[in-house]
């Protein structure tokens, strides 16, 4: 815009647009949008006092919807792009208020009340090894098999008190965080934080790691979620690039039983036992390509020994004859036959059969 | 990634835009299609180690200067004087740039051994600090350190013992500076740069020095060939400041020492100042209408007591020290990342909706005269090039212009306004007749020794600060100011804005283009 600097007074414009008397008086030119307190620039919105300006209020509230400005939302200029809207949903959620004290506190009470009694009742855990990591102080990271939606909820019920109420769950941006209340339960409810798992990145990474630095410990799968088959697939890097930059151990834990009280796709949920076998820390004293394989390992060999006695899983563990956690490689139906029978053929199942792993 | 500045084109979709109105704001909705809106640059990143950045600057100064520690010695006469309580605006919340740059200079004066260190606070013809204000620029370690002994003085403009005449520049302007800083080996200048008109030679030549040195850059004349008092390079102030800071160089070895702030100014209650109207949130506009509505129950002195106790998050986006003119335009470099909004043109009616506060009332009353200093004389400077509004154009101001004044702050104050306003509004006319008198009044002198007076000089100041843009714009109209106050201004009072742009129009014909400056927070006009 500019202006002839010589014009004084009055000059005819050519532009019929600017000629406009409505123009003179701004709060005529929208009628549409009249709004009591900008008709008259003179007098601050909500100026005036008592009755009258109570009055004026409530005739704004009932009868003016939408509702203007500064009560309801502005306009957006047409002349201003908008900016893109970023999700606050998936990777993007922000959780920080789930890690606040008086949510913690909140979140204490439910686990205690709530969490525990549910998951005693349902999976009946039993609960080996926590005693492997009693002399370790600050965060951990503890890196589960994953068969189950109840294997988080699981973990954390029976974590040592040290650990139960600072620990971070690390759940799939994409399925946990997909709407607000699903994101606002899983947040509150197991204190997860959003991992992206489809694709490598930095910001959910950086998000986890500076979580250790805050004093967080975490709860990882490694799997990258629920086995689809009922064996495990092959470990992602995450855990392990976690505790490779942060320098903290990973505890490996090996959860047997909630694949067959909820497996993946089941709408149903079985009441049966569970066990959560806690290993001993690994350090973080190898690259962490080898470091994965070891979690792995590690993972394998609690499996070996909440199935059969720690001394022959260790044994076995020595000679590399571990059983491997990701099943025969074979046709599906094969993979499918060594798991045993499903949940729903329970009652066809002798009493005290072991699924998995085989016997050797 | 902070956004600049940007000028937006009102037209039917756009929302009322919050227009200042001294302690408190309004929405206004602009004319489409022929007014635009200048909103500022969003506030800059801080440095991330502040402290770290002046110990860098100090060991690693522009221009000639060696590092800071190698001016350094012990028995030397070590002084460092620091800008008043006129800036920053609003003051800033603690630390202050002040107190972390001059710990670091004492950190280092203190590693050399030097005994001798005297801090003056370089407050020109402007009124004493109070012990809590002191405290609150230098920090309380400084302070008690450095009080109790006498080591922390204010610059006298009017101590007879306490200048010195050190000589005249080639063109008679009289150079007379405080004594201590005259006879210092060494003079640190610790400055806080919110404007670009603040720092370089003008810290020296206008805070140490007295009133027969500042009258030769502080007068109608300077100030009407000021275009603007924003851009050095053509300002008339600036250039009888720098003649006279030069020749204070000659004879004392001054380290310049100079930040910049990010223009944050108000916290997160009201964010909403800070924020283009078309991205209030729900809770911009429910801050907005209850700071509106609790504003309307207070009385005006607990409206003002309120916003003067409001203190900005200003934080430090740099520091650059070492000799001052290339110091200068460092900071000037960084101030313009901060500020410059590019507008194109000008326009005939030019909207500033004036804030609570301006640098000569901090903890004080915005009279009058203040009104008009900030309108006409500051918002009216903040351009580069050209002025937002033409040549005849009408300047439309927004504040209350009380007729009150501050009995202790601005004693020659009232009688400026009830005396010579009374007579005259011409600053040429004004400064033949009457400043002389005000100058060289004993009783004012006496309560801007002892008392927190401002100098008797200094309302005279303020009517010339505006003299350029008396000289440009046809007419000024205040809206919803004293009207009594407003008249005996010379200006004409409107009790809407729709009723300041109907008188307007008078002026500059009908349908007239208008810019409103939002400002603050603080922005610098690039006028093409």
């Amino acid at each position: 815009m500019s202006s002839n600097n010589t014009r004084t007074a009055n000059p005819a414009r050519s532009n019929p647009a600017r000629s406009n008397p409505a123009r003179s008086n701004p709060a005529r030119s929208n009628p549409a949008r009249s709004n009591p307190a900008l008709s008259n620039p003179a007098r601050p919105l909500g100026a005036g006092r008592g009755w009258a300006s109570a009055l004026r209020t409530v005739r704004r509230l009932s009868l003016g919807f939408p509702l203007p400005f500064p009560t309801g939302a502005p306009n957006w200029p047409t002349s201003v792009p908008r900016p893109p809207k970023r999700s606050a949903l998936g990777v993007d959620y922000e959780t920080a208020w789930a890690r606040r004290y008086p949510v913690r506190l909140a979140r204490a009470a439910y686990t205690e009340l709530v969490t525990r009694p549910v998951m005693a009742a349902v999976a009946q855990p039993s609960v080996v090894g926590t005693d492997r990591f009693e002399a370790v102080h600050g965060p951990v990271i503890f890196a589960a098999n994953h068969a189950s939606h109840l294997d988080a909820p699981l973990v954390l019920s029976v974590l040592p008190d040290r650990w139960r109420n600072k620990t971070v769950t690390l759940g799939a941006a994409d399925y946990f965080f997909t709407s607000h209340l699903r994101a606002l339960y899983f947040s509150f409810t197991t204190n997860a934080v959003p991992i992206e798992r489809v694709r490598v990145s930095r910001r959910s990474a950086q998000q986890a790691a500076s979580l250790i630095d805050q004093g967080w410990s975490l709860l990882i799968f490694p799997e990258g979620g629920r086995s689809p088959d009922g064996w495990a697939r092959e470990h992602r890097g995450g855990a392990a690039w976690l505790a490779a930059r942060s320098g903290r151990p990973v505890i490996p834990v090996y959860i047997k039983g909630t694949g067959r009280l909820l497996p993946r796709g089941s709408k149903r949920l079985y009441l049966g036992k569970t066990t959560v076998t806690f290993g001993t820390p690994i350090p973080p004293d190898v690259p962490a390509r080898h470091l994965v394989a070891r979690i792995e390992a590690a993972i394998a060999a609690l499996a070996d020994e909440a199935s059969t006695d720690w001394w022959s899983a260790r044994l076995r563990a020595a000679r590399g004859e571990t059983p491997s956690l990701m099943g025969p490689q074979a046709s599906e139906w094969r993979r499918a036959w060594a798991l045993g029978p499903s949940p729903k053929d329970r009652a066809r199942r002798p009493p005290g059969e072991r699924r998995w792993p085989p016997r050797p | 990634m902070p956004r600049p500045g940007f000028v937006l084109e009102v037209d039917r979709s756009t929302p009322p835009a919050l227009i200042w109105h001294g302690e408190g704001f309004r929405l206004e909705r602009l004319p489409a299609e022929r007014s635009r809106i200048v909103y500022a640059p969003e506030p800059l990143a801080p440095l991330p180690d502040p402290d770290a950045a002046i110990r860098t600057a100090l060991l690693n100064p522009l221009g000639d200067r060696p590092p800071l520690p190698q001016l350094l010695w012990p028995g030397m006469r070590l002084t460092i004087a620091f800008d008043d309580l006129s800036l920053p605006l609003p003051p800033m919340r603690r630390p202050d740039n002040r107190q972390r740059v001059i710990e670091a200079v004492l950190d280092l004066a203190a590693e050399a051994g030097v005994d001798d260190v005297v801090l003056i606070a370089a407050l020109g013809l402007h009124r004493r600090m109070t012990e809590a204000e002191l405290r609150h620029a230098i920090g309380d370690r400084v302070y008690d350190a450095f009080a109790p002994s006498g080591k922390l003085i204010q610059h006298d403009a009017e101590d007879p013992q306490g200048l010195v005449m050190l000589g005249q520049t080639d063109l008679g302007e009289d150079v007379e500076v405080n004594r201590r800083v005259a006879e210092s080996d060494l003079l640190v200048y610790v400055n806080i740069n919110l404007v670009a008109m603040d720092g370089g030679h003008k810290s020296t030549s206008t805070g140490l020095m007295s009133y027969k040195s500042v009258r030769h850059h502080h007068n109608v004349r300077t100030l009407q060939h000021s275009r603007s008092l924003m851009d050095r390079p053509h300002s008339e102030l600036h250039s009888s400041a720098w003649r006279i800071g030069r020749l204070l160089n000659q004879h004392v070895k001054v380290f310049q020492i100079e930040t910049t702030l990010n223009n944050d100014a108000f916290g997160s209650q009201l964010a909403f100042l800070q924020k283009r109207e078309w991205e209030w949130g729900l809770r911009d506009r429910a801050s907005f209408l209850a700071a509106s509505r609790g504003l309307e129950l207070l009385s005006p002195r607990a409206r003002r007591s309120l916003f003067q106790s409001v203190l900005a998050p200003h934080q430090m986006t740099s520091v650059q020290a070492g000799e001052v003119e290339m110091v200068h335009e460092a900071t000037i470099a960084n101030l313009h990342r901060q500020q410059v909004v590019d507008v194109e043109g000008q326009s005939d009616v030019v909207i500033f909706g004036l804030p609570h506060i301006g640098p000569y009332n901090v903890g004080s009353i915005m009279n009058p005269l203040l009104v008009m200093c900030l309108g006409l004389g500051y918002f009216f400077n903040m351009y580069i090039g050209k002025p937002l509004v033409r040549p005849g154009g009408v300047v439309i101001l927004s504040h209350p212009t009380p007729w009150a004044f501050h009995p202790v702050h601005h004693p020659s104050y009232i009688d400026f306004f009830e005396e010579v306003l009374a007579s005259t509004t011409d600053p040429a006319e004004i400064e033949k007749t009457y400043e002389e008198r005000f100058a060289t009044d004993d009783w004012y002198r006496h309560l801007y020794r002892t008392s927190y007076a401002y100098h008797g000089v200094h309302p005279f100041y303020m009517w010339y600060w505006g003299a350029h843009a008396l000289e440009h714009a046809s007419s000024t109209v205040i809206v919803g100011g004293n009207r009594r106050a407003v008249r005996r201004m010379g200006f004409r009072p409107a009790s809407s804005l729709a009723d300041a742009l109907e008188m307007a129009e008078d002026q500059v014909g009908r349908d007239p283009t208008i810019t409103y400056f939002r400002c603050p927070p603080l922005m610098l006009a690039r006028v093409e």
